[in-house]
């Protein structure tokens, strides 16, 4: 400020600090709208230039192999997200499909004898049953007014517990090329849950974007008594949202088992909601709600998986790596952090 | 400035300055009160009575002024230390401990000890006797939350007691209350009363300022405007102070840019019957036909905005009756009042009308998604054709329709809020202080906007705390008070006087309506 009164004289000096902020503020609106991708594409080139057979179909295949789970259930959580809520209970949720598909399949509960109605029940069932465990999450929110962290922590505790019990906390091995197609299937030679990842993003990004669901989703999130005095249904656009995170947590908890040829209840979908939220708040959806990226939530989750995958590539221990995911995490969101309304 | 010292009074705050970014709270305020005195402080929305409040509790630092408690001057750093020196305060939520028992939260952070640890006899003893000294016999060893609200607010008033406060502000202490309960609490203060306690009483309740206060200070717009002895003043002319009017006959300023002249009321559109919930309603009636514009006027807490939510299905009613084009209608929500054709700006833009982070565009659509849709898929090109519409019928100044609604300025936000109604073709729209907080010419604007809107047919219920608006725009007011309908004044009968008479009195001096207002 007195360096602006003494240097009236000079007109250039007089500008700069002025023109500095707009600058700035540029800046950060770019960080802000293409930070995550600006990030993705920094970490592809690393990779290309200094990890050896980074770009062979293979090492890509194994990326996004392992990054599918995450992305379909960070997919739900992003809708859940961008209602103001979260979802905690999604690991368990994959834990409970992943325990009835081997159950159906391999006719443990009841005996069918006939793997046409056995295999697609035991793809259905299981998902159904995720998909209702996250109604129940959606019915407590709005019916009982419970916070959000709270209902589904109920389920996050107990959810595992249920599926140990119908599994008598057995490991269920099995090998049934069939059901496993959708963890090791590889038509045209692509991973078939890499297609399903891409499908369901790109399905959740049009509704998100085109339907009035889409809408009420953000308006919900963005001003809940402003929504219901518009019209808006909030209660029944967050039992959907619970609902979707349900279903698509069930569809991630039957890849895993078919990757792995078994289901352990201990093991499936552990910790994969800190791993979904991070890759939705990498992704530049805030979590307070009313805004949402599905597309950016893919990019999170390809971060977070490219930063695993380079670090391990280059012979950095996993506990050390575990500490550099965290301080990306920090990175991420601060350059995507919003300017105070 | 600095004012002589009264060693008459307990309390003496002068010359108080309060200025938050963008507004001056309190502009050289003042507030006196005296020994063993009941002080009512009362103003309007904005008047800076709250702010008051915090400024001598220590809660917001005053930027000028002097306050003299006790004989002497004092600068208090937080509600804590005002405590200590003999200032509790009791809010309108109480703010105690739910599940500890009733001793406890009278004592807390002050137990008796004996040994090193918690005397709980004593304690327990000491709390049943303060409560006593009240009339009020309860289990002290109980959880609060056993307890109904009054007696919790009277355990919050112990507590004060228990302080050896000098000084018990109390900010509208009967908002959650009951008749019943209301007489408890005013056996209470006349108690402190006769034990050397001052109270400094918060309420919109005119009745209850004239039963418990002996004098009473009034505020408006951050300034402190008159203060004197309550037997001394009307309740009319306590109204006509805290809106800043004179007694008048003057009918038509031109402060708006309402036409003259009464619309053409045709068929009956809304008749609401009798509306009760709680405190808050207590058997409200409003009517509108098509094409008139009917104010809704009265004091704050009133009832204005619970009427319109009512109405409007956002809030629940426990009795009344509400009938659109003659046929009894019970909205559940406000989708339901959406589809019956009403639409509702609420009063406050920012918590309850804008969806700040999407665009003008989903803002002006957001009700009308339903019927923009087929499969659930929004038709982009309908959608567009009729946000350009709006954006130019209503002189909305954005950028785009991809503008976020939170960078449009106050007035250009009210306007996408009318549009999103306007788009739906409604047949009632119930406008809460539509022209609340927004420049001079888009407040024009939107009063223009409201005439023609009636003229080609729209009913409309709109609540204003100016009294120009509904003097000048309303060809009917409805005047509420506490809660229930007290007053119809015609057109021709529309008066400043005439309205504060209604929101002071309530009916007995008006004509119309006389049956319904009075007691019982």
């Amino acid at each position: 400020m007195a360096n602006k009164a003494g240097a009236a004289g000079i007109s250039a000096k007089v500008e700069l600090p002025e023109q500095e902020p707009i600058a700035s503020a540029r800046y950060r609106g770019i960080g802000q709208t293409y930070g995550a991708l600006i990030a993705l594409i920094v970490l592809l080139l690393y990779n290309a230039f200094f990890t050896p057979n980074f770009l062979t179909a293979q090492t890509i295949s194994v990326n996004l192999t392992q990054v599918a789970t995450i992305v379909i259930v960070a997919t739900g959580m992003t809708l859940v997200i961008a209602t103001g809520g979260i979802d905690l209970s999604v690991g368990s949720l994959m834990a409970i499909a992943g325990a009835l598909a081997p159950l159906i399949f391999l006719e443990k509960l009841v005996s069918i004898g006939n793997s046409a109605i056995t295999l697609p029940l035991a793809y259905v069932v299981p998902v159904i049953v995720a998909g209702l465990f996250g109604a129940f999450n959606g019915t407590l929110i709005t019916r009982f007014k419970i916070q959000p962290i709270i209902a589904t922590l109920v389920l996050f505790i107990a959810g595992r517990g249920i599926a140990q019990v119908v599994t008598n906390g057995n490991l269920q091995a099995f090998n049934d090329p069939v059901f496993q197609y959708i963890g090791l299937g590889r038509p045209l030679g692509i991973p078939f849950q890499v297609i399903l990842m891409v499908v369901i993003v790109a399905i959740v990004a049009w509704v998100m974007r085109a339907t009035t669901f889409g809408r009420y989703v953000l308006a919900a999130g963005g001003n809940e008594a402003a929504a219901r005095l518009a019209g808006v249904p909030v209660n029944a656009v967050k039992l959907a949202v619970y609902t979707i995170s349900g279903l698509l947590c069930g569809i991630a908890g039957l890849i895993v088992i078919a990757i792995n040829s078994s289901s352990d209840a201990n093991l499936v979908g552990l910790n994969m909601e800190l791993d979904a939220i991070a890759a939705v708040a990498v992704g530049g959806t805030p979590l307070t709600g009313g805004r949402a990226t599905v597309v950016g939530t893919f990019i999170g989750a390809l971060i977070m998986q490219l930063i695993r995958f380079t670090l391990l590539a280059h012979g950095v221990p996993d506990a050390a790596a575990l500490v550099v995911k965290a301080a990306i995490i920090l990175v991420a969101i601060y350059v995507q952090r919003q300017r105070a309304v | 400035m600095a004012a002589d010292l009264r060693t008459d009074l307990l309390l003496q705050m002068e010359g108080i300055t309060k200025r938050f970014p963008g507004v001056l709270a309190l502009q050289d305020a003042h507030l006196r009160v005296g020994r063993a005195e009941v002080h009512a402080l009362v103003g309007e929305n904005g008047a800076g009575k709250s702010t008051m409040i915090k400024v001598l509790t220590g809660a917001y630092r005053r930027d000028n002024g002097t306050i003299i408690f006790d004989g002497r001057a004092v600068d208090f750093q937080s509600p804590q230390q005002a405590q200590a020196n003999g200032i509790s305060t009791i809010y309108q939520e109480i703010n105690l401990v739910p599940l500890r028992s009733v001793s406890e939260n009278i004592f807390m952070g002050r137990e008796p000890l004996r040994y090193g640890l918690i005397d709980w006899k004593r304690m327990n003893y000491d709390a049943a006797a303060i409560l006593q000294r009240f009339g009020i016999n309860v289990d002290v060893t109980q959880p609060l939350t056993n307890l109904n609200v009054a007696v919790q607010q009277m355990v919050a008033i112990a507590r004060a007691v228990s302080f050896q406060s000098k000084l018990v502000v109390m900010d509208e202490p009967t908002s959650s209350l009951d008749e019943r309960e209301v007489a408890t609490l005013f056996d209470v203060i006349r108690q402190l009363k006769r034990e050397g306690v001052s109270v400094i009483f918060v309420s919109h309740r005119l009745d209850e300022l004239f039963a418990v206060c002996d004098r009473v200070t009034i505020m408006r717009d951050g300034r402190t405007v008159d203060e004197r002895p309550i037997s001394e003043i009307t309740k009319l002319q306590l109204v006509a102070r805290m809106l800043g009017k004179e007694l008048s006959e003057v009918r038509r300023s031109g402060a708006t840019a309402f036409s003259e002249g009464v619309h053409q009321a045709r068929q009956e559109l809304l008749q609401a019957e009798g509306l009760r919930r709680g405190r808050v309603l207590q058997g409200a009636d409003v009517n509108v036909r098509a094409g008139e514009i009917v104010g809704l006027a009265g004091l704050l807490g009133a009832g204005r905005s619970e009427t319109a939510r009512a109405i409007f299905g956002a809030d629940s009613v426990e009795a009344g009756q509400v009938q659109m084009n003659g046929e009894t209608v019970h909205f559940r929500s406000p989708s339901d009042a959406i589809r019956a054709g009403i639409g509702f700006s609420p009063e406050d833009r920012k918590t309850e009308g804008i969806i700040p982070y999407m665009s003008v565009r989903e803002n002006i659509t957001l009700a009308l998604l339903p019927t923009l849709t087929r499969y659930g898929i929004i038709d982009r090109k309908k959608q567009d054709e009729i946000v350009l519409k709006f954006i130019e019928r209503l002189g909305i100044k954005t950028s785009g329709p991809d503008q976020p609604i939170r960078e449009l300025s106050g007035g250009n936000q009210q306007k996408v809020l009318l549009a999103r109604w306007l788009c739906m073709n409604p047949k009632l729209l119930i406008l809460d202080e539509p022209t609340r907080g927004i420049d001079v010419g888009a407040k024009g604007e939107i009063q223009t906007l409201i005439n023609e809107l009636a003229d080609n047919g729209l009913g409309v219920l709109m609540i204003s705390s100016e009294l120009e608006e509904l003097i000048e725009g309303a060809d009917r007011v409805v005047v509420l008070r506490d809660g229930r309908t007290v007053a119809e004044l015609p057109h021709q009968a529309v008066s400043q006087d005439g309205i504060m008479a209604a929101m002071a009195h309530g009916s007995e001096q008006i004509a119309p309506k006389a049956e319904r207002g009075a007691n019982g």
